[in-house]
């Protein structure tokens, strides 16, 4: 059984995701021959020659209507190699917030650029959103090529430059590979183009194939955010009391030794526990129930965290803001906090900077946070969090901002993560580490 | 070092995680279960999730009298042997006391949608797992795990909330509810793999079998209280299977000689038509037909 890639796309609004997108979909023979019919319909009612692969991906009426992308879609493709989940996020401005979605449960972003434009602003912004959510991989698609004709100049132009932009932000050049393709014609998506023989690197798909995912560190540290409490009460189980969740971050073994957060109770694992029977070890990304040692008073939004290496339980902590709601925020804001499995009240009390991504720079103090902005900002909350920084544990380190008035989702939270930017503004509450953007951020889990 | 999760390691966890979530923060939830392959996977997944618990939610099943006999009866042995607790919205009594109309072409297919939200409503029911996959149709493919509908059902795409990391946000106001796909990232092929690593039983018309079929849209409809052939028609005997289940009027079956699991999974992998596209006429009425049609409501 092939292992499973999750990937985000994203770029500006015209640059070709959806065709590029549509390619894989095509090439990788993922397509199936009604969907096909039925796009090569639409674009003959189109009055176009050639099929316009950008309608498979291109879901909703008013995305064909206008031929733009508005929303997430996902897409599903397989080789011998890989199962791949695929998210082609919107690239217009207004829609940034669906990049942010994309981005966060991805292992690898693609990022496009159309060969003619080179690295624009959204580009910039985009890269600096991926850096900013711990996307451990990203493969700048340099498309459109043959409208340049297969220039080699002009590629090499762009990679410099985009290098640049991405070491800036925190990447290792490794962990960036620039590849140029043609979406519309196919050039090194699935194929080696024979129009690039100055370029020797993987195609696109072979990238997609080979890259290595780790899923999670060896060394992550382990975290379980408690989901559902398990006691059946029934005749066979009447003492059966189970921990049900999925593991965040690293691994558990029986017998190794625990403690419950925010209460601070510390027990051993007694029984992991499945359906399918009980298992020795849980890592990463696996859905178990845990049975510990003693009787402890545990409840849904609880964390059960590795005792030797316990996050911080903190009621005040500066975090980075993703704002996704055209609902501005301001100082003081009052907003619900969700992390884990755990809901609670919170007070936005400062706002610290705002995050000028076009320059790489940050303003102080801003009087608000609007929608797509990315700010710094301090936050208590009405009870205390077991939080970690977003770089040590993509899963513990993240949260929900929440209306508490309409329940709409107002932004994405990362605990004390920042760019290298923002890191020289200052940070004084006691939670949330400061972890700066390294290059050991490619170990991020991405989790599943 | 633990195992390497596979694929489906990684979806069944993440279907029960998202069962979990549901059960932590919802007041009444309910699983929609018609006895197909995709519901009976959720059922499934639900056990797995809460053992040894039995399942914290009932079933709900929106039936249009047009089912197959085989699927209604091993619904109702699922629903026996796990000891689970069904609903079932029966179409026939909305039609039979006025508040539907039965359509001149005969499908019930679009009259499902008023029964489910009147039983949502009358049961107060604020979570309704679908097995709705996002691999089945473009409108589908932009669906979140956790769909807000309003208090029409309606399903709204601008006010779909993003979704982040694994952290959903089921907040909802009064008389809203929250669609809830756990199998939104399987595809099909996935879904018979995980069916046959699990040994999941499924009704038998899955299966390649004997019927007498007509053939119309370019599809095998088979002879039921949905009507049978027109007169133009001619009935055939085929060897043929279903790839999906629906109400029959509209459920195409497709000629095969797959008899096991294996061959199914085979024949799926082999395919070059999408399941919905080689067998429901419902989605074949425009090209955003689907989209229209869970704007009204629908799944």
């Amino acid at each position: 059984m092939s292992d499973l890639l999750r990937l985000a796309t994203a770029g500006s609004v015209d640059d070709g995701k959806s065709t590029l997108v549509g390619r894989l979909l095509y090439d990788t023979k993922s397509v199936l021959a009604d969907t096909l019919d039925a796009v090569h319909r639409a674009s003959a009612d189109r009055g176009l020659t050639t099929p316009d692969l950008s309608l498979l991906v291109d879901g909703l009426r008013s995305e064909r209507e206008q031929g733009i992308t508005i929303d997430v879609a996902y897409r599903y493709f397989a080789t011998d190699k890989r199962s791949f989940v695929l998210a082609d996020t919107p690239g217009h401005v207004q829609y940034t917030r669906n990049t942010v979605t994309g981005a966060s449960t991805a292992q690898l972003a693609i990022l496009l650029v159309d060969a003619r434009k080179g690295v624009i602003e959204q580009t910039r912004r985009h890269a600096a959103v991926l850096a900013l959510l711990g996307v451990p991989q990203l493969v700048l698609a340099v498309n459109k090529i043959d409208l340049v004709d297969f220039d080699e100049t002009t590629f090499a132009r762009i990679s410099k430059e985009f290098t640049a932009h991405a070491t800036a932000l925190g990447y290792s050049p490794d962990a960036v590979v620039h590849i140029p393709v043609s979406a519309l014609a196919g050039d090194n998506v699935v194929e080696h183009s024979a129009n690039t023989p100055w370029y020797s690197g993987p195609t696109l798909l072979e990238h997609l194939e080979s890259v290595p995912v780790e899923a999670d560190p060896h060394d992550a540290v382990f975290r379980f955010p408690v989901q559902y409490v398990i006691r059946p009460r029934t005749p066979e189980h009447l003492d059966y009391r189970g921990y049900a969740g999925l593991v965040a971050s690293g691994t558990v073994k029986v017998g190794d030794e625990v403690v419950v957060l925010p209460a601070g109770l510390r027990s051993t694992v007694e029984k992991i526990d499945t359906y399918d029977g009980p298992l020795d070890e849980a890592a990463a990304g696996q859905s178990v129930t845990l049975l510990l040692a003693d009787d402890l008073d545990i409840s849904r939004g609880d964390l059960i965290a590795a005792a030797g290496t316990p996050p911080q339980v903190t009621d005040e902590f500066d975090a980075t803001l993703c704002w996704l709601s055209e609902k501005p925020l301001t100082p003081g804001a009052r907003v619900l906090v969700k992390h884990g499995a755990r809901t609670v009240q919170a007070i936005v009390t400062e706002l610290r900077a705002r995050f000028d991504e076009q320059r790489l720079a940050s303003v102080d103090s801003p009087s608000s946070l609007g929608l797509n902005e990315i700010g710094r900002v301090a936050i208590r909350t009405a009870e205390p969090l077991p939080v970690d920084g977003y770089y040590s544990s993509r899963r513990t380190g993240a949260f929900l901002v929440i209306d508490a008035a309409d329940g709409g989702t107002l932004a994405a939270g990362l605990v004390g993560a920042g760019l290298p930017v923002l890191d020289g503004v200052d940070s004084c509450t006691e939670g949330g580490s400061t972890a700066p953007l390294t290059d050991d951020h490619a170990l991020v889990s991405p989790g599943p | 070092m633990p195992t390497p999760q596979t694929t489906l390691d990684r979806l069944e966890s993440e279907a029960i995680h998202i069962f979990r979530e549901v059960a932590g923060e919802f007041d009444r939830p309910v699983i929609l279960f018609s006895g197909g392959k995709d519901s009976t996977l959720l059922v499934h997944l639900a056990i797995k999730a809460f053992w040894p618990a039995p399942v914290p939610f009932p079933l709900l099943h929106v039936d249009t009298g047009h089912n197959f006999d085989e699927v209604i009866e091993f619904r109702d042995q699922v629903v026996a042997q796990h000891g689970l607790r069904l609903e079932v919205a029966k179409v026939q009594d909305w039609i039979d006391d006025g508040r539907l109309e039965e359509r001149p072409d005969g499908t019930r297919n679009p009259l499902q949608t008023v029964p489910l939200l009147d039983s949502i409503t009358s049961h107060k029911y604020d979570a309704v797992f679908g097995g709705g996959r996002r691999d089945e149709e473009r409108a589908r493919a932009k669906e979140r795990i956790f769909s807000l509908r309003n208090s029409f059902g309606q399903w709204e795409p601008r006010r779909q909330r993003p979704e982040l990391w694994n952290l959903y946000n089921g907040r909802h106001r009064a008389g809203e509810h929250v669609r809830v796909f756990p199998l939104s990232n399987w595809t099909e092929l996935d879904v018979w793999n995980y069916i046959e690593r699990e040994g999941i039983e499924l009704p038998s018309i899955y299966y390649s079998h004997q019927r007498d079929v007509y053939l119309r849209d370019g599809m095998w409809l088979t002879e039921g209280p949905w009507g049978g052939p027109r007169p133009e028609e001619t009935v055939l005997h085929k060897t043929i299977r279903y790839r999906t289940v629906g109400d029959g009027s509209c459920t195409g079956a497709v000629e095969s000689e797959a008899s096991d699991i294996r061959e199914v999974i085979a024949e799926v992998a082999a395919s070059r038509l999408t399941e919905r596209g080689a067998t429901r006429a419902d989605d074949r009425l425009s090209e955003a037909a689907m989209e229209d049609r869970k704007r009204e409501g629908y799944f």
